[in-house]
């Protein structure tokens, strides 16, 4: 089996796929986080693949921009889940719809 | 040889510790899940001549980013667990089927395309020098962009993190006494400050 781009791609979009999947079924905030890490890196992880396939180094530049957008978004989801819990709010993204009223 | 049993051990534990982090009750497995496939994922990054990415991923990554998320699961405690409450039916379907159309779809994008091998690269394809030099190059004003984001993000966690401090009543001791006692500014200067105060902070917290 030769091991091409495609398949590399392939898992990119399984791993997006099952991340997707966490982001819509979890309640926890905690959790979508988590699983927005994981899309995050699943596209990165197709970026990588392509960088190899067309022999130049930009896809892993913007893989390397990625990565600090994913700490930054971290570190905004974990203030936000802090401030939450500081607030005695239940940690439950079906009871956030103080927006919706 | 050795590529193919590579990619497919990565293949496997990549899916299995994905699953893992969203099927896992308690979120610091789920954060302990997450660390394996990012390790997984350096895997395939050294598979694909992405050295220095590889090395990245795994210390800002695994190490860096889930060791802050570790802390705050921590200090959560259980209130971070996930709310016990039965999914309906049709989310779980909605769900299966938004994440199985997404696989689907980019599934029968790639089958539908024949690649080519793609060019050979010489051993230092992914190494700093080779990353570096778009990065400081053609792609600088991305650069400078994510590390003001990265700015504003810290600020932003900052922000969202500190306690504010409880409106102070006319009168009461001022919170921080100075070295050398100064003559104290007029009195209407004082209520108008406490005033501001009252306004930028919220009445209701009772935290302190």
């Amino acid at each position: 089996m030769e091991v091409g781009v495609e398949y590399f791609a392939g898992v990119s979009a399984i791993l997006f796929g099952i991340g997707l999947y966490g982001v819509f079924i979890r309640r926890s905030p905690l959790i979508i986080l988590l699983s927005v890490e994981l899309m995050l890196n699943a596209a990165n992880l197709a970026l990588i693949a392509f960088a190899r396939y067309h022999g130049e180094t930009s896809g892993q530049v913007l893989a390397l921009i990625v990565m600090a957008i994913a700490a930054s978004e971290v570190v905004v989801g974990l203030g936000l889940v802090v401030a939450m819990s500081r607030r005695r709010a239940e940690l439950d993204v079906d009871h956030l719809i103080t927006l919706r009223k | 040889m050795t590529y193919e049993v590579v990619f497919c051990v990565a293949t496997a534990v990549a899916i299995a510790s994905a699953l893992g982090v969203v099927l896992s009750g308690n979120p610091f497995r789920s954060a302990l899940w997450l660390i394996m496939n990012l390790v997984s994922l350096a895997t395939f990054y050294l598979l694909l001549n992405a050295d220095f990415l590889a090395a990245a991923q795994v210390i800002v990554y695994a190490g860096a980013v889930m060791i802050m998320f570790l802390f705050v699961i921590a200090y959560l405690g259980g209130s971070a667990d996930e709310p016990a409450r039965d999914t309906p039916l049709w989310q779980l379907a909605a769900s299966l089927l938004a994440g199985g159309a997404m696989v689907a779809e980019v599934i029968v994008a790639i089958a539908s395309h024949t690649f080519d091998a793609g060019p050979q690269v010489g051993a230092n394809f992914g190494g700093p020098e080779n990353v570096s030099v778009p990065l400081f190059g053609t792609y600088l004003l991305g650069f400078e962009v994510a590390s003001v984001v990265l700015l504003v993000a810290a600020v932003g966690g900052v922000i969202l993190g500190a306690r504010r401090p409880a409106p102070r009543e006319p009168g009461a001791e001022e919170p921080f006494k100075p070295r050398h006692p100064q003559p104290a500014p007029p009195r209407e200067l004082q209520t108008a400050v406490m005033e501001a105060e009252t306004l930028i902070t919220p009445q209701t917290r009772s935290d302190r």
